[in-house]
Formats: structure tokens, C-alpha cells, sequence
């Protein structure tokens, strides 16, 4: 069994299902002879050859565009836009075609593909490399948004990704790309979609978060548990659709719930959470629900980018002011 | 069948890798003082990017684009341009933005993760650096527009590299400027590589320059390690920009001497043999033979310009770094021109966070 990054666990995924499935091709900027500029693809190429891993010119609308057209055409492209700062020219494909061209041809025709990118901030990148728009994939109908924070969850969530009939938009949190390691079996075992996943159970309130935010909520419920406040901490990995029944299940339990996430906080899915809480789970609340979200600023370059994101007192100040209503 | 249309490029060298002149040599090139004034900015670009290398190695800048083997292409352009010019660059041009008057402290600030590095000093209305590819191509497109419509005497220069000529924007920036007859010069500074992509994965054309065929402006090809074809190209542009004759698409070919930033490792996908054999003919070299034999440059000259020029970059430096950090309320004040009560209220929260360093 290998010790895997995140990041690691990614490339173990792809070789997997790029050896048992010849429709899987991996293509984008730099992801053949360089193996990707995180190193996400290295080794496929000489492992699958040049016809199923390559270098596409510099053009993201043309990388989703051609996975569009592949992936009707019984391919499963798994095409990689190398930062989510540079997605944009790609949207109108995703939005336009990918997303819809199940629905327009009543299934005659279909998109396979997940799209790839790593997202988020923490690297001290320049400009565009540290964006956090997942929000804007979720709100297209049609099209499923993953973000596995984990080494385990990145390889079984991407195999099931890569399974399903349908488009997915892949968001890899590249802050925790090499943050730590697990034990990753390479069994070509896929992990639910759709389903969030409770990482820690708690009682008195629960965390709920995707991507590296992960990490600052775990920290915060270890440093939580020493003053006897004990955090039920949920990963909602698939962020659309999200899995209502886990995270309604958690609040009937623990009767508040304090919502993190590194994007911009308004109009981020923390809200979405927060509606289902207020249709669903009114009941079961005791308190408020809290959004702890980036500012709603653009990202700042790297000597802010650690004030801009939600840290582990902020996560701590607002479960003490949750725990308090 | 009868042709409908047909097209040639020409390709422009005036000195060749020994720094020979090829042809009868353009009037600025008689000119000492310009002459040297360009090899000095030529240098200093060198002496700034091996700093920023040390810098970011040391941990005092972050990722960083060199653009080692591109000082020709670079200082060249910005040389012909006039300072009501705008230029709008990529991320790699900081030659031409200093020349333009931008401190390279600015610069250091920009790749050090300091937003005020882009309030800059010199053409202010300038564009700033610009990451997402071929993206600025469009605005110099609009930029152009705008000049014309006010009916000013000047023109709007984009710059980019190989990979940009393959997106979008760049197609439909030249498209716009074709079509509409826009004063502004698109600059292909084409060093071989995006990132590892070298440029014959990137189209089947022969050359870049005749992308400009297909949308009806002018394309050229030029050495763009030589200066003097450089500078030439860019003054015959500019003035057709200028004087209406519209728009010009000029592919400079060149060679990224060094990794594509500081994040990547260029052996991966390279040979060192090609980069060598690159580095021989590197604009530097042969401009120092240039002014050797025509102005008669003494290696004595050269030496002191260089510690010159260190000492010149070691104050920028030294201002970048003694710079105050900025503060997380920064963060809020130019979103808008009238901060919304919300922000205000989010800025009296992120006040109660210190920002945590982190390496």
C-alpha cells in the first residue's frame, strides 16, 4: 500500500483507470513530457503513450470544447486546465455544451468527462493562481462539482468521477496537494459521489467545509476538544449536488453548524448550506448558522493571502460565538 | 482555378549572431548615444532578472518569470514606442516596463505578492502585468479604439509569447483590429516555449507573423535577438499604427534562456545541448560585438556598467525591502470607488486577525 500526497493519489487514480479503461485520455498544458506543473500527470504518458496523454496548445476553451466533442463521441476525456484562474475562456463550453448536451439531445448524446484544476490559495503564486469559484460550476445545472480533500478521498472520488456518465468539474485544493500523507490502497476502489463524509464525529456543533479548508477545520476542533467544546467535523466533497441527509443528520445531532470555506463568503455555496439548514433543519437548530468565508474581495497576492482565507481562530471565534446563541 | 489570395512574411535580420551587419543598417543605428542607451537597459534587464532568481531562491520574492534572452525583443519595442504609447505586456516584459519609467522596486513588490507594486510609476496609463494568456491582446485592441476615437497621435502595443498566439483573445484582438482598423502593434515575442510546450505544438502554421493574413493586417517576421531589426520593425509599425495605417502583427523570434519561472525546471523538457547552442546566439552577445566594432566599447566599459547597473538594482532592492508590509485592511480599499457598508463590515472583522506569514 503506498504513502500518498494528495496530489500523488491523484496521478495513482489516473494511471488506474487509464489501465483499465482505454476510453480515459488525459490531455492540457503541459501534462504529457512535463507531467503537469503540480506533477499530477507525470509518468501516463510513458505508461499510455502520446495518443492518450498529451500536450494541447495554450487554448482552455479549445481543451474543454475538444473534450465536449470527444467525450460524445464515446471517449472519456479527463482534460486538465492547469489553474482555476485560468478557466474562464473554458466556462462557455462547460456551460453552454457540457452541462446541457444530455439534457438538448434527450440523451442521444452525452458528456463523459471531468474536468480537472487545481484551486484555491496558500502557494504564494501570482496573480490568477489562487482563485476559489466553485460556486460558479455549482450553479450550472447539469454538471457535478468535486473537491476531495484528502489523498484517500482524491483517488476514489476521481475514479468515480471519471465512472460517471456524466460532466464533472474536479477541483483539487492545491494548498493541500503535498500537505500530508495516507495510506492509499491502489484497488480501484471509487468512493461515493454525492455523499458528504463526516471526518471527525462530534456533539455539540458541526464543522462543514470542502477543499483545504479541511485542514484549518480540524485543527480548529483539536484545539476546540481541549476546552471541552467537541466539533463534529463534515467534508461535503461533492459540493453540487450536495448531500443534504449527512449534513441535516449532523445538525439533528449536534443542533448548530458553522459553515468554512476559502471563497469569497457571498454567494458562496456556505450559503446554499446554510438555506438547506434554514428549510430543512430549522428545527434542529439551537443557534444560528455561521459562514466563515474568504472577504468578499478578490484574492489578494500572497502577503495577505493568509488574512484573506478563514484561519483557525476565526473558525474558533465563530463556533464560541455559535456555541454562545 | 484562379488565386484568390496569396501571401509571403519576410523575415528581418541586421546582425547576425556575431553581431555582423547583414544589410545597409537603419539611421538610429549611427546614433551612439541611443545605441548605448539600449545596451544599458539591455544589461540592466540581465543584472535585475539574475537578482530576482536570487531573490526568490532566497525566499524574498515569490514565483518569478525571467526573461533571460528576450532584452532585444523587450528594449527593442519599448525603445521605438513614445510615452503617450500604452503598452499592455504580459508578465515577463520587465525590460520595456522599466524603460517605460516602472521602478524596479514596483516590480519586485508585484512579484513579491504586494498589489501596490502595479500602482507604478512612468506611462501611467499603462496597462499592468497581465497572467491570464493573450488576454491584454483585447485590450490593447480596445485601447487603440479609444485612441482613435479621441483622435490622438498615438498607439496601443500588446505583447505576448508563442503559447498566446493559440487562445482565443489573440485571434479575435487581431480580428478586432483588422476589422476596425485599430493604431496598435501586436508584439509575438516567440521564445520557442510555453512552458514545455515548444511552438510546433502549438500550430501547424510555419510562422506566427502570417496569423495576421487570415484578419487582414500586417505580419512580419524579425530576429528578435538582434536589436537593431527590433527597434526597426517596431518604429515601421508603430508609424503605420500612427498615421492610420492600422494594425501589425510582428513575431520576434527569440529563445527563453532560463525556466519559465522559478517554478519550473526546464531539463525536464529540454535538451541542455538546444539551450546552449541557443545561448550563443543570445542578443546580448552580439550587441557587445556590435558596439565593440562600431563605438569602439571597451571591455574596461563594459565591467563598470555592469557594477554600475548592480549597484543601481541593489538600491531597488534594498527600497523593496525596506518597504512596510501592506495591511489586511489593503485587501478592502480598492474593490470599489465607494466601499459598500458590507465590506466596511468585513474589514472591521479581518482588523481582528493578524495576518500570519507563512513561507
Amino acid at each position: 500500500m503506498a504513502n500518498l500526497t494528495l496530489v500523488e493519489a491523484v496521478n495513482q487514480a489516473l494511471a488506474w483507470e487509464m489501465a483499465h479503461d482505454d476510453s480515459v485520455v488525459v490531455f492540457g498544458e503541459d501534462v504529457g513530457v512535463n507531467g503537469g506543473v503540480f506533477r499530477a500527470t507525470v509518468g501516463l504518458q510513458e505508461k499510455f503513450g502520446a495518443e492518450r496523454v498529451f500536450d494541447t496548445p495554450l487554448a482552455e476553451a479549445m481543451i474543454a470544447g475538444l473534450s465536449v466533442g470527444m467525450a460524445t463521441q464515446g471517449f472519456k476525456p479527463v482534460p486538465e486546465i492547469q489553474f482555476m484562474g485560468f478557466i474562464y475562456p473554458a466556462l462557455d463550453q462547460i456551460i453552454s455544451h457540457a452541462s446541457r448536451m444530455r439534457n438538448r439531445t434527450r440523451g442521444r448524446l452525452t458528456c463523459p468527462m471531468v474536468l480537472r484544476a487545481p484551486f484555491g490559495t496558500g502557494i504564494r503564486a501570482p496573480e490568477h493562481h489562487s482563485e476559489s469559484t466553485e460556486a460558479l460550476f455549482a450553479h450550472m445545472p447539469g454538471v457535478r462539482v468535486v473537491i476531495p480533500s484528502s489523498p484517500v478521498r482524491a483517488y476514489g472520488l476521481l475514479l468515480s468521477a471519471i465512472r460517471d456518465p456524466d460532466p464533472v468539474v474536479f477541483l483539487e485544493p492545491k494548498r493541500i496537494y503535498r500537505a500530508f500523507r495516507q495510506e492509499v490502497p491502489d484497488n480501484g476502489e471509487g468512493l461515493p459521489l454525492d455523499k458528504a463524509f463526516v471526518t471527525r464525529p462530534g456533539t455539540d456543533v458541526t464543522l462543514i467545509s470542502w477543499g483545504a479548508s479541511a485542514l484549518e477545520n480540524w485543527n480548529a476542533a483539536g484545539e476546540l476538544a481541549d476546552e471541552g467544546i467537541d466539533c463534529e467535523v463534515v467534508d461535503l466533497a461533492t459540493v453540487s449536488p450536495i448531500d443534504k441527509d449527512t449534513i441535516l443528520e449532523s445538525v439533528s445531532r449536534t443542533g448548530r453548524a458553522v459553515i468554512v470555506h476559502e471563497a469569497a463568503v457571498s454567494g458562496g455555496l456556505g450559503g446554499e448550506v446554510a438555506a438547506i439548514l434554514a428549510s430543512e433543519g430549522l428545527y434542529s437548530l439551537e443557534a444560528p448558522v455561521i459562514r466563515v468565508g474568504g472577504y468578499d474581495a478578490v484574492p489578494p497576492l500572497a502577503r495577505m493571502e493568509y488574512g484573506y482565507i478563514p484561519g483557525v481562530q476565526r473558525i474558533k471565534d465563530a463556533v464560541h460565538e455559535c456555541m454562545e446563541s | 482555378m484562379p488565386v484568390v489570395a496569396k501571401f509571403e512574411i519576410t523575415y528581418t535580420q541586421f546582425l547576425d549572431e556575431h553581431g555582423k551587419a547583414q544589410q545597409e543598417l537603419p539611421e538610429f543605428a549611427a546614433d551612439a548615444d541611443e545605441m548605448a542607451r539600449m545596451y544599458r537597459f539591455m544589461h540592466l534587464t540581465r543584472v535585475f532578472d539574475r537578482r530576482c532568481i536570487n531573490l526568490q531562491r532566497t525566499g524574498q520574492v515569490n514565483t518569478i518569470a525571467s526573461s533571460h534572452g528576450h532584452e532585444a525583443a523587450h528594449i527593442g519595442l519599448a525603445a521605438a514606442m513614445r510615452p503617450e504609447d500604452v503598452l499592455a505586456p504580459s508578465y515577463r516584459e520587465h525590460g520595456a516596463v522599466i524603460w517605460r519609467g516602472v521602478r524596479m522596486s514596483q516590480l519586485l513588490a508585484v512579484w513579491g505578492g504586494d498589489e501596490r507594486g502595479h500602482d507604478w510609476d512612468g506611462a501611467r496609463r499603462d496597462f499592468p502585468y497581465c497572467v491570464p494568456i493573450a488576454t491584454q491582446c483585447l485590450h490593447a485592441a480596445g485601447a487603440a479604439l479609444a485612441l482613435k476615437m479621441r483622435g490622438e497621435e498615438a498607439c496601443a502595443v500588446a505583447m505576448c509569447g508563442d503559447g498566446a498566439t493559440s487562445e482565443g483573445a489573440f485571434y479575435e484582438a487581431l480580428n478586432a483590429a483588422g476589422a476596425m482598423k485599430l493604431p496598435v502593434v501586436f508584439w509575438v515575442t516567440n521564445n520557442r516555449y510555453a512552458i514545455s510546450m515548444p511552438v510546433e505544438g502549438q500550430t501547424g502554421a510555419e510562422t506566427l507573423a502570417q496569423k495576421a493574413i487570415a484578419v487582414g493586417i500586417h505580419g512580419e517576421q524579425v530576429d528578435g535577438n538582434d536589436l537593431i531589426a527590433v527597434r526597426n520593425a517596431a518604429e515601421t509599425a508603430l508609424r503605420r499604427a500612427r498615421s492610420g495605417g492600422g494594425a501589425s502583427l510582428v513575431e520576434a523570434l527569440s529563445y527563453r534562456l532560463g525556466d519559465h519561472t522559478t517554478a519550473d525546471d526546464a531539463t525536464r523538457y529540454r535538451p541542455d545541448e538546444e539551450v546552449e547552442q541557443a545561448a550563443r546566439r543570445a542578443p546580448l552577445h552580439r550587441m557587445k560585438r556590435f558596439m565593440q566594432e562600431r563605438f569602439g566599447w571597451t571591455d574596461e566599459q563594459e565591467e563598470a556598467l555592469i557594477g554600475e547597473l548592480e549597484a543601481e538594482v541593489e538600491r531597488e532592492v534594498e527600497a523593496y525591502l525596506a518597504t512596510p508590509k501592506p495591511n489586511i485592511e489593503d485587501i478592502f480599499e480598492h474593490q470599489f470607488a465607494n466601499m459598500p457598508a458590507a465590506l466596511k463590515a468585513q474589514r472591521e472583522i479581518a482588523r481582528r486577525y493578524p495576518v500570519p506569514d507563512h513561507g
